[in-house]
């Protein structure tokens, strides 16, 4: 198939990305690495009057330290995410996630910006980000400003962009000393999670110290399995106990139904996903 | 702001100028405009990977990408090589291309260009990768005729060899 | 064979055909362009059961570079009905098939409307200007549903959505006891579903129509361009010899390109009403729409058997989904497999139903093995079944059933004649290869230690019948066509050798394996012969490429060919070497005098003579060439057995293939390397019907698995390393011993891989998973039987 025909422009900043936004209306759809766009478009479930190629905005790719945290510009690609030395070194669960999406086709044009941007409930790159706590930075007509990846991500498909505003940056923490695992569970090699656990383990000799796990594809948006975590606090390190603590990892989960897996058989994964994803990043 | 662009793109070493329509495929104008036949469409979803060539920009290297999932106006300045661009100029073949052949890694060969460049791609980023990294490296390519078997036998046996593009 | 040195046959020589594959520079159909070439785009159904009220393509014409739209009702009066040509009953339901629909739409994606433009992007775009008034009416999905009393029609006016019932009965036959009458100590009654695949090539197909000055040529993606063009002229009113089809490189098929398609005959009539050539290439989610499908069975079995493990008799009932019509061959893909249910076993006793059903949904017609691999998947379930019935191991239970070596030629309860054939050999070699006892040792331990990964080892010793087909059975069969092969083998002035072959190769390699054969029967080089096929133009005969026929039937024409041609030869030979022909013996590549070796002339000395003709003996014409023509006189029979070891992870469902082992007879083999690929491949595609692929309907007859998102053919990292070899059984039957080899992969691995699962399952209850094994499905089944009542067990 071939899109609708559309207008197109590759701004070279952010401020003519942003203008060209509020010029161009709802109809307006930023394009960034588009391994998520492009194909919808070739099948004309989307048809913008306009895209807007990030692509040609330098200043949005590449990863760099800063302080406490790493700063990945929005169009780094699922390539160089996985890739970095500054990544892999101090958020290695964020490059070791990077490497599941799709296939190297893809992760050489697919973006962590664009991926959380459409913030489809079975990408994986949410959950990265809800794990590590990241921060986005918008930039808009009015300026930039800095939200939660919790407040980020607000349905299927929807996050706290407006229309007019472009991802420009992502600040993720560096987790030095955490170990960390993802669980990705797919029939397929090249296919989308059914269910995906992602765990971050911060343990003192035998006993968890303190532990993040998020969910993919167990509801409109990546989950932060609160209820998984506080059962891990102060648990002992082995595999028995993180089992029982990961048995709650489908609490407060509201998984779909669709033909690739039931609802009841996510929440049975991401009960045993839990515990294989907590245990792997303890070291048990 | 328009709905065609003027693009300078070098395709197998020859450098093109065309105007474009701003929706038009990478893969479409590869087939239709500049007549690069070689690379074929498999899919709409961007699964198949029988449409993937190589592309780079004055500041990365050359990577595999889908040019059914590339507009024809983000490879404006870019360099891209497909199946026909990797045999020498005396026709001798590029090792990918002679492993494919000695170890029987094709039977229709629709999914063949798409392999190839997949698989030099993979030989850049890992040249002795193990059975195992080559499965996982050719993910993005769907075969129908070999099982693979033979394709990660042709890779693994261009592994050894010299397989910059 | 005669004195000819084999130094081709049998080597593992590389392909000819690559060189054009591997640097891109191939004619698939869509790379094909001619001068004024228009493009096409259809506009297909959202609905699967539909009253069109009206079809509006006005707004479309008006569109910026569209030349010509219309609709079904434009073209109702010339379009004609697309052909089924294996009515397999007198009273089959037939009903018409309009390359458009016209008033009613009977499944999702059938084709409503075209537009014709000067390029694709403009044809699309006008499709979305063409107003389609649509009555939505309640589609019929279920196989069973569709029989009951009072289902809604497919059909209405033939007031029913039952095509066909199809019986063979071996007590009526003549070939074995009736089903009723034989021991039965032991009853198995099973049910297995065949999902409904899609055979997924990955050139979706493209089709030129060229209508020149009423003199056509047609391109198309397909496995038969000599039965299309049959087609071409019998549809639409052209003389036949006005019609050239072209299959060009054709990328993949499996049974998929076996058809007559709707699209082949729109772009006909668009051609044909704008007298310009006229391209149409599909896309990937036409394809999975509109292509056909393939398997979508019910399979009911009763298996009688001695408590020694002896089978008396397996009774098959079989419902098939026929789809909203009837495809090229759909009836007969289920007859196909008829005389196969009873495997390479000594039964008593075989009765076989087969009941062909409408539904609203795209029509089902061959997909590699196309009905042999779901009887050998029903056979193979059931007797592993049977052998945990008794408490023997499934190796056992078969080796009890199976027809021994020194019982050959043996007469089936089918009726059929296996030549050949050693099943102990394959048996032994694979369980070797796999280290059988080994695993079966491992199973024990983990089940002992209650491991949540648990091993299990499936089994599948197969048969199936090559050669598709003795012109007099199929005729039996009430199939339209015959099953012959020709070939036409010329040798030209300077030695060089063309071949002109009646198959139609899409990935198989028969330019090789065919050159390969020529080389030794003409004592030529290899790389002296070229194959010629696919262009009804230099090959105006031939009945095409599909059911493992095309060695094993158009390769037997082939030899017979080059061996009319060695005969003239040495008669020239012995003209030159003034000696009788009764002197000469054919050896190293050449005509020598017995006694006087060196005293010799080639086939290329032979065919310069022949070309000057300055001293031809008496009675020979001027040419060195050959047709032959072969008819089988039965079929061929491969067999093999396939192991499988699957790792199950019982808290995911999880299933891994641990290790495939493969030891197919394929008869006599041409190239092993093209051997082995095809098994490679066939196996693939079995695995993916075990554990991956099916074509899903909603309940309101949408296809969703419209795209490889949802529809998942393996890639690489999804499928084994296959471990391969080979025993050697030549079929007695012709002069070439070959047996075939196209299909056999995919008709052994499925069960293999399913008979390993519920082996892993064993322990928990488990006795079938339904296909595809998912993760999920296997995940329930566990869970299932666990909360399951004893006695279950029917």
């Amino acid at each position: 198939m071939i899109p609708v025909a559309f207008d197109y422009l590759r701004p070279a900043s952010v401020d003519e990305a942003v203008a060209a936004l509020a010029d161009g209306g709802e109809d307006a759809k930023v394009l960034a690495g588009g391994q998520s766009l492009i194909p919808v478009l070739r099948l004309r479930l989307s048809a913008p009057s306009l895209l807007v190629d990030l692509g040609g905005v330098a200043q949005l790719r590449g990863v760099r330290e800063e302080g406490d945290a790493l700063s990945i510009g929005a169009m780094t690609t699922h390539d160089e995410v996985a890739s970095s030395p500054l990544v892999r070194r101090h958020a290695p669960l964020l490059a070791a996630m990077a490497a599941t999406i799709g296939d190297r086709q893809v992760r050489h044009r697919g973006t962590l910006g664009g991926s959380l941007s459409h913030a489809d409930p079975a990408a994986d790159m949410p959950a990265a980000a809800a794990a590590l706590e990241a921060r986005y930075v918008l930039a808009g007509p009015s300026g930039r400003r800095v939200v939660s990846a919790a407040d980020f991500a607000v349905d299927l498909f929807t996050t706290a962009l407006a229309d007019d505003e472009v991802l420009v940056e992502i600040q993720v923490p560096k987790m030095d000393g955490w170990g960390s695992h993802y669980e990705k569970f797919h029939r397929m090699v090249q296919a989308w999670a059914i269910v995906g656990v992602a765990a971050m383990v911060r343990r003192t000799d035998g006993v968890i110290e303190s532990a993040r796990v998020t969910l993919t594809n167990m509801g409109p948006t990546a989950l932060r399995a609160t209820a998984v975590e506080q059962a891990l606090a102060g648990c002992a390190a082995d595999r028995a106990a993180i089992e029982e603590a990961c048995s709650v990892a489908a609490e407060g989960t509201s998984p779909i139904d669709d033909l690739t897996a039931s609802a009841e058989y996510r929440r049975h994964l991401a009960r045993v996903l839990a515990g294989r994803a907590v245990a792997a990043a303890a070291g048990v | 702001m328009s709905s065609t662009a003027k693009i300078t793109v070098t395709v197998d070493g020859d450098q093109y100028i065309d105007t474009v329509e701003a929706r038009t495929l990478l893969v479409h104008y590869l087939r239709e405009t500049i007549g690069k036949v070689g690379t074929v469409i498999g899919c709409d979803t961007s699964n198949c990977g029988s449409c993937t060539v190589l592309m780079s920009t004055a500041d990365e290297p050359a990577r595999s990408v889908k040019s059914c999932s590339v507009l024809a106006v983000q490879a404006d300045g870019a360099t891209v090589t497909t199946v026909e661009g990797l045999a020498a100029p005396d026709g001798s073949l590029h090792p990918v291309q002679r492993a494919f052949h000695e170890m029987h890694g094709l039977q229709c060969g629709y999914c063949t260009p798409g392999m190839i460049m997949s698989a030099i791609d993979l030989l850049r980023e890992n040249p002795d990768p193990t059975d195992e990294e080559i499965r996982d490296g050719l993910s993005g390519n769907l075969c129908r005729c070999t099982g693979y078997q033979n394709i990660v036998r042709a890779v693994r046996a261009a592994a050894g060899e010299e397989v910059a593009p | 064979m005669t004195a000819t040195d084999e130094r081709e046959v049998g080597a593992a020589r590389r392909r000819k055909e690559d060189a054009r594959l591997i640097t891109g520079r191939t004619r698939w159909t869509d790379n094909l362009t001619v001068p004024g070439l228009l493009h096409m785009a259809i506009l297909r159904s959202p609905f699967a059961s539909a009253r069109i009220v009206s079809v509006d393509t006005s707004a479309a014409l008006s569109r910026p570079n569209v030349v010509a739209a219309f609709s079904g009702a434009d073209v109702a009066d010339v379009q004609g009905s697309l052909p089924c040509a294996w009515p397999v009953t007198e009273d089959i339901v037939h009903p018409d098939r309009p390359p458009l629909a016209v008033d009613v739409i009977r499944h999702h994606g059938e084709a409503v409307a075209v537009v014709v433009a000067r390029d694709r992007a403009s044809a699309m775009d006008a499709l979305e200007a063409i107003e389609v008034d649509y009555e939505p009416l309640t589609p019929v999905l279920d196989l069973e549903e569709a029989l009951a009393e009072g289902s809604t029609l497919v059909h209405p006016d033939k007031g029913t959505n039952l095509s066909y019932t199809w019986v063979f009965d071996s007590a009526a036959a003549g070939t074995g006891a009736d089903v009723g009458a034989v021991d039965a100590e032991v009853v198995l009654e099973r049910r297995y579903v065949q999902q409904r695949l899609i055979p997924a090539f990955m050139e979706p197909r493209s089709v030129i129509v060229d209508p020149g000055a009423g003199d056509y040529t047609i391109w198309s993606s397909t496995q038969i361009p000599h039965i299309l063009r049959v087609f071409y002229a019998l549809l639409t009113g052209t003389p036949e010899h006005k019609i050239r089809v072209i299959a060009p490189d054709v990328g993949g098929g499996f049974g998929g390109k076996l058809h007559v398609t709707p699209e082949e005959l729109i772009t006909f009539m668009a051609a044909r009403r704008i007298g310009r050539p006229v391209k149409y290439t599909e896309t990937r989610s036409e394809t999975m729409l509109a292509g056909h499908h393939g398997r979508d069975m019910i399979q009911d079995v009763r298996l009688t058997a001695r408590r020694d493990g002896t089978v008396t008799g397996i009774s098959v009932k079989l419902i098939a989904n026929m789809g909203a019509y009837l495809g090229l061959v759909g009836p007969g893909t289920p007859i196909l497999g008829a005389f196969m249910y009873n495997g390479i076993y000594k039964f008593a006793a075989y009765r076989f139903e087969c009941t062909g059903v409408f539904t609203n949904t795209t029509l089902t017609d061959p997909y590699r093995g196309a009905g042999r691999p779901e009887a050998t998947y029903l056979i193979e379930r059931v007797m592993d079944e049977l052998a945990v019935e008794l408490g023997l191991d499934p190796i056992e239970v078969r080796r009890r059933n199976w027809i021994k070596k020194e019982e050959f030629p043996f007469t089936t309860v089918a009726g059929l004649v296996y030549d050949s054939g050693d099943y102990d050999a394959a048996t032994d070699k694979a369980l070797a290869l796999l280290g059988y006892d080994e695993l079966r040792k491992e199973q024990e331990l983990r089940r002992a230690s209650g491991d949540p990964v648990q091993l299990g080892i499936g089994t599948s010793t197969y048969t199936e019948m090559c050669g598709l087909a003795p012109s007099r059975i199929l005729g039996a069969l009430r199939y339209a066509a015959g099953g012959w092969e020709t070939a036409s083998v010329r040798v030209l002035p300077t030695g060089k050798v063309e071949v002109v072959t009646g198959v139609s190769p899409h990935g198989q390699g028969h330019e090789t394996a065919w050159s390969q054969i020529v080389a030794d029967e003409l004592g030529v080089a290899f790389d002296d012969v070229e194959v010629l096929h696919g262009d009804t133009r230099t090959s105006h005969k031939g009945l095409d490429t599909y059911g493992s026929r095309s060695l094993a039937v158009g390769g037997i024409a082939l030899v017979e060919a080059c061996r009319k041609v060695r005969d003239k030869a040495r008669t020239v030979a012995a003209h030159m070497l003034e000696c009788s022909p009764d002197d000469l013996e054919f050896t190293g590549g050449a005509f020598r005098v017995r006694g006087t070796p060196d005293a010799a002339k080639t086939v290329a000395d032979a065919a310069f003579a022949v070309f000057a003709a300055h001293d031809l003996p008496d009675g020979i014409e001027p040419t060195l060439d050959a047709d032959a023509t072969f008819d089988p006189e039965t079929f061929s029979f491969p067999h093999g057995t396939h192991l499988c070891a699957v790792e199950v992870d019982t808290q995911t469902g999880h299933v891994a293939i641990r290790k495939y082992v493969a030891v197919d007879d394929v008869g006599k083999v041409i190239n092993p390397t093209i051997v082995e690929g095809q098994v490679h491949g066939g196996v693939a595609q079995g695995i993916a019907q075990a554990l991956h692929e099916e074509a899903v309907y909603d309940e309101s007859g949408t296809l969703v698995t419209g795209s490889f998102v949802e529809y998942t053919p393996p890639a690489a990292a999804d499928l084994p390393d296959i471990v391969t070899d080979r025993t050697e059984t030549p079929a007695t039957t012709h002069p070439l011993g070959v047996k075939g080899v196209g299909e056999a992969g995919t008709i052994a691995s499925t069960p293999a891989v399913v008979n390993a699962i519920v082996d892993a399952l064993r322990p928990y209850g488990v006795r079938d998973v339904p296909m595809p094994c998912t993760p999920e499905r296997v995940w329930r089944a566990i869970r299932a039987v666990g909360t399951e009542t004893e006695g279950g067990r029917s």
